[in-house]
């Protein structure tokens, strides 16, 4: 059998996808962050809740009223922005005079809140939520087995990533954004309506975390404190990538997701520690992260 | 003559400080009207104030014939005001290009790309450049001016355009401003270069102490020379 530095191939290539897998939430995460971030200068704790809130929704929908999960994918996403945006509105744009802390003290208080009565209702136990019928099964690749639903995890969190990128970078609509980023008094001198605008960014941030969320739903259980734990994760990840930036979080989440993989084949006791101790190197070299700018 | 923008006993505060203490005066159809005073006198909080830029101010701000003093600044806008900063506030993170066409249509007859090329044919051999930023600091100020004269604003607000700038620019962005006056633009400007707005303004109006202190005519100035010389150290 191939070995790589005295580790068989398969079980590499196994943990690349894995990484991988966890690489796609951990980018469609750290996107919806480093958009709001962008935008409204808060750093929202809120967003592993809203993840949580985006598998519950997935799971009510299938359950309760019978919506499969392709309409989940679109229906959970459109909900939990809105109350989003109901946050949005209702607390946070009370906050941007003030300094960053007091943004994220309101969302780690709200986290703390919709994560408690989520467990009250539901315990912490956690719920199953099955496999799309249409994406069971999987494909032998020869050396490894591919099951196809972690295949289209990867495939639309990338997709999705990349529309994000593009629709930001490339298109009129993410010129506003990118200029009402750097300079929000003179975007709305021209005429547009900014704080419609913010309320609008917070809940497509909110929504791509229950994006997250919905597909993460029948690979981990549906569970009130599975944001709790990729959060923090998440936050690591995105002060490598550098607040802000669209790219650096997209790339940053796959690329801390497949290294985090590889050391579980190579050195498995520092798995769950390699990405924080990555974080601590770069904020000591380079405290803006790799593709941030402030 | 129609009146574009009436500002009566106009107050405003930055936070605690307060700026502007009761400021009048009326800007007509077409004409070129000038802010003149010493820095700190308030001539940019009266612009930034009249756009809601201001965090608190109190008063009247009739533009159009429509009372906006309460009014957001993006409604502001959207009765055909185009401002152009002080600080230019190119954005740094767009194309010059796409500087150039981030403001929206906020009205009728604003001129055509193509027009705006032919008045800063500099802008058009830099539009590819990746960082508005990038442009030396008289070309950022030809694009600040520029964007705002796409929208169909008819009535434009002028901050400071020909500070630090060299002569040679100066002088064009005055054939500029003349330009747009023909075109039927009316036009506010805020200047500290009084040899700069002298030609082209057909009323001044002097602030001091967030107040207007002394308004003339472009017939007047010769007599009032004197009196410029105390207001303005000039």
């Amino acid at each position: 059998m191939t070995e790589i530095f005295g580790k068989p191939l398969p079980v590499i290539l196994g943990q690349t996808l894995i990484g991988l897998i966890n690489g796609s939430f951990y980018a469609l995460l750290s996107l919806g962050l480093a958009v709001i971030f962008g935008l409204l200068n808060i750093i929202n704790f809120t967003h592993g809740a809203q993840y949580m809130m985006g598998a519950f929704a997935a799971y009510f929908l299938l359950n309760k009223l019978g919506v499969n999960y392709w309409w989940a994918l679109l229906v959970a996403p459109l909900a939990v922005g809105v109350t989003g945006m109901v946050i949005e509105r209702l607390m946070l744009s009370r906050l941007y005079k003030l300094d960053h802390l007091y943004g994220l003290l309101l969302t780690f208080g709200l986290a703390l809140i919709i994560q408690g009565v989520f467990r009250q209702e539901f315990g912490s136990t956690g719920l199953p939520y099955s496999i799309p019928e249409s994406l069971s099964g999987g494909q032998n690749l020869g050396f490894m087995f591919l099951p196809n639903y972690r295949a289209w995890v990867i495939a639309a969190s990338l997709f999705t990533c990349l529309a994000t990128w593009f629709v930001i970078e490339r298109t009129k609509l993410g010129a506003y954004l990118r200029a009402a980023t750097e300079n929000p008094a003179m975007v709305q001198a021209f005429g547009v309506n900014v704080p419609r605008m913010i309320t609008l960014t917070y809940g497509f941030g909110v929504a791509l975390a229950a994006l997250a969320g919905v597909m993460a739903a029948p690979i981990y259980q549906v569970n009130p404190l599975m944001g709790a734990d990729t959060i923090i994760v998440v936050f690591a990840v995105v002060v490598i990538g550098g607040m802000g930036s669209i790219m650096g979080a997209v790339v940053t989440g796959f690329g801390l997701g497949i290294i985090e993989g590889l050391t579980k084949v190579f050195y498995p006791e520092a798995s769950n520690t390699v990405i924080f101790v990555i974080m601590a190197i770069v904020l000591m070299i380079r405290p803006q992260g790799l593709f941030g700018s402030r | 003559m129609a009146e574009v923008l009436r500002v009566e006993h106009l107050h405003a505060w930055y936070g605690e400080s307060h700026i502007l203490h009761g400021v009048d005066l009326t800007v007509n159809k077409g004409e070129v009207v000038t802010l003149l005073g010493r820095n700190g006198s308030g001539r940019t909080t009266t612009l930034k104030s009249i756009m809601g830029l201001v965090g608190r101010r109190s008063g009247s701000i009739v533009v159009n014939g429509q009372e906006t003093v309460a009014w957001p600044t993006h409604r502001v806008a959207h009765l055909g005001i185009g401002y152009c900063p002080e600080e230019r506030a190119i954005f740094s993170s767009l194309s010059v290009e796409e500087n150039l066409m981030l403001p929206p249509r906020i009205g009728e007859g604003g001129m055509s790309v193509e027009e705006i090329y032919e008045m800063f044919p500099n802008l058009r051999e830099r539009r590819k450049t990746a960082q508005g930023t990038k442009l030396s600091g008289g070309e950022q100020q030809m694009l600040a001016m520029a964007r705002i004269l796409r929208t169909g604003a008819h009535l434009l607000l002028l901050d400071e355009i020909t500070e630090g700038l060299a002569p040679v620019i100066v002088q064009a962005l005055g054939r500029v401003i003349v330009k747009l006056k023909e075109r039927g633009f009316t036009i506010v400007l805020v200047e500290q270069n009084f040899r700069f707005a002298a030609p082209l303004a057909d009323r001044f109006y002097v602030m001091e102490h967030g107040k207007i202190a002394e308004s003339f005519t472009a017939s007047e100035l010769e007599s009032k020379t004197q009196l410029l010389h105390e207001y303005l150290g000039v």
